[in-house]
């Protein structure tokens, strides 16, 4: 069923009762052209991208618990595309173009909200950066402002704390096309148009292992739920990468560390757009239910646990208050954390690798979820192409071993820091 | 998260300073495949779910760095060396 005005419309007359499920609980058949590892965003995106680009419909996409139930449901729906370096750059504007798109494309309400998101600035120096940066998005066509204080004043005229001793706010980047979308909306948007296109979306099945041929390629995955044979796996499970590479003896450029995201009472609106703090790692928005949705850096060191520690609890209630002191009074109503794939240079991999008929998808850190689209679709034309297209060309998996490290924030090689 | 200094004691994570895994070594820049040592040196890791030695900081304490055995998916601790007293 398509869903538009009619159908709404059409459903409330005759009590709700015509919604059929948005996509097919399939179990899994015996092989695949292709088998995509991991049912967040990117793995649906993926598959998507395979049977409406390229043709390639007989497609799973094996997910161990639910879909959207990794980081693609836990994270701050963040979207933008104010990167800095070439390899990053037209890669996520390419992604905000398909964000644009997307709900026609898919027929989904995704709730993408284009409210604009500014990144303050403090110092001098800061402001220099930002100017830049703000250069180099104008260069691969993405949009971006900069304000001086005055600016940032007129768009929020009562909530920052403007004239903090020690971090007065001289001003900040602006990029209005940047905003949220509803995480797990995007999710199931994609489960939905993937599923179709004839894609099987097999849940409850986990990965455990890996099926070669005598010449070593990848053929096929074992899981919870039997062996699968494809022609090409592809792997997008995010912070679970390492778990099963190393079925393959393959060590990575990537830690698994935990980032916690927060969400506050609800409250009349507030802030309108994303905000986030130049001088500590604060980020901040407001829900459409009324809650302020917000996080700050990674716990910083290796973890699977997927619940975060109080120091960085302490970090970010401070940054906020920083930033915002009227929020001080205001609760706390739920956090969570989510398992990052922390690259060595703080850029993501999708690439093929060195064994035939596997491909990878990893190196998020913690801004995957804005580039989504992008990397399904760039994930797509690897697999199906066996090279990689120009926009995820530099994001290579061998960059460590030549030197060609695509590093933002240029803190070297400790994830920890990206 | 507690860490357990062989020097300080029982101290909270927030003192110490992450640096890594413990296990990865500094290869021999003399040999003729440094260059394949080294990349990996710097940049593989193991990342395992499960018993993990890391390598702390103790930035607020007594400034040595500590090797903790800690298991990553739930932050048990198994126990806590001086660095300097691991035998490479
Ligand atoms: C708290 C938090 C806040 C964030 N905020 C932002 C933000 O504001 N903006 C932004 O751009 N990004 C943000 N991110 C990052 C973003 O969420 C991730 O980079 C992105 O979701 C990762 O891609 P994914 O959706 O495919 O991952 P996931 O949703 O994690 O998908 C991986 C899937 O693989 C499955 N899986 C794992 N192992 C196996 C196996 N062996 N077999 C089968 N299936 C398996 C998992 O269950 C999971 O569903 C945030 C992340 C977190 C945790
Ligand atoms: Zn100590």
């Amino acid at each position: 069923m398509r869903y538009s005005a009619l159908s709404l419309f059409a459903n409330a007359l005759m009590g709700q009762k015509g919604w059929k499920p948005a996509w097919r609980d399939a179990a899994p058949k015996p092989a695949y052209d292709v088998i995509i590892v991991g049912g967040g965003g990117h793995g649906l995106a993926t598959a998507y991208y395979l049977a409406k680009e390229h043709g390639i419909r007989n497609v799973a996409v094996l997910e161990k618990g639910w879909i959207g139930s990794g980081n693609a449901g836990r994270n701050t729906t963040i979207i933008r595309s104010n990167y800095l370096l070439p390899g990053n750059e037209p890669f996520y504007e390419w992604s905000m173009k398909l964000w644009e798109g997307l709900e026609q494309d898919v027929n989904y309400n995704s709730m993408v909200s284009q409210r604009g998101v500014l990144n303050l600035c403090h110092s001098d120096a800061q402001r220099d950066a930002y100017a830049r940066r703000a250069n180099a998005m104008r260069i691969n066509g993405a949009d971006s402002e900069l304000l001086d204080q005055d600016g940032v004043r007129a768009m929020y005229p009562h909530l920052l704390d403007f004239d903090n001793a020690r971090f007065p706010i001289k001003g900040g980047l602006l990029q209005k096309r940047g905003g949220t979308a509803r995480h797990d909306a995007v999710v199931w948007g994609y489960a939905r148009a993937a599923d179709k296109l004839g894609v099987d979306i097999v849940q409850n099945c986990e990965v455990n292992g890996f099926i070669r041929d005598a010449s070593g390629a990848v053929v096929g995955v074992e899981t919870t739920r039997g062996p699968i044979r494809a022609g090409k796996v592809g792997l997008a499970v995010a912070g679970s990468t390492s778990r099963l590479t190393c079925k393959l003896d393959m060590r990575l450029p990537i830690e698994s560390h935990v980032l916690q995201a927060f969400v506050s009472e609800g409250l009349k609106p507030l802030i309108d757009g994303v905000i986030t703090f130049g001088a500590g790692h604060f980020y901040v928005s407001q829900s459409d239910k009324g809650g302020l949705v917000f996080g700050g850096d990674i716990d910083g060191y290796n973890s699977y646990a997927q619940r975060g520690n109080l120091p960085v609890v302490e970090d970010v209630a401070e940054s906020a208050m920083a930033l915002m002191p009227s929020i001080g009074r205001v609760r706390m109503l739920r956090s969570w954390g989510g398992i990052m794939d922390m690259s060595m240079d703080g850029t993501p991999i999708i690439d093929k690798t060195h064994i035939p008929g596997f491909y990878l998808n990893t190196g998020w850190c913690y801004g995957g979820f804005k580039a989504t689209p992008a990397s399904g679709w760039c994930f797509a034309w690897t697999i199906a192409k066996d090279v990689a297209h120009a926009r995820n060309a530099l994001m290579r998996l061998d960059r460590f071993r030549t030197g060609h490290i695509i590093d933002e924030k240029g803190v070297g090689p400790q994830p920890n820091l990206h | 998260m507690r860490i357990p200094c062989p020097y300080c004691g029982l101290r909270d994570s927030h003192e110490f300073t992450y640096l890594g895994d413990a296990t990865v070594k500094r290869p021999d820049p003399a040999a003729p495949n440094a260059l394949d040592t080294f990349s990996d040196y710097v940049y593989l890791r193991d990342n395992p779910a499960g018993a993990h030695r890391d390598l702390w900081y103790h930035a607020s304490g007594c400034r040595s760095w500590v090797v903790l055995e800690r298991d990553t998916r739930n932050h048990a601790i198994g126990g806590a060396t001086l660095a300097r007293e691991v035998t490479p």
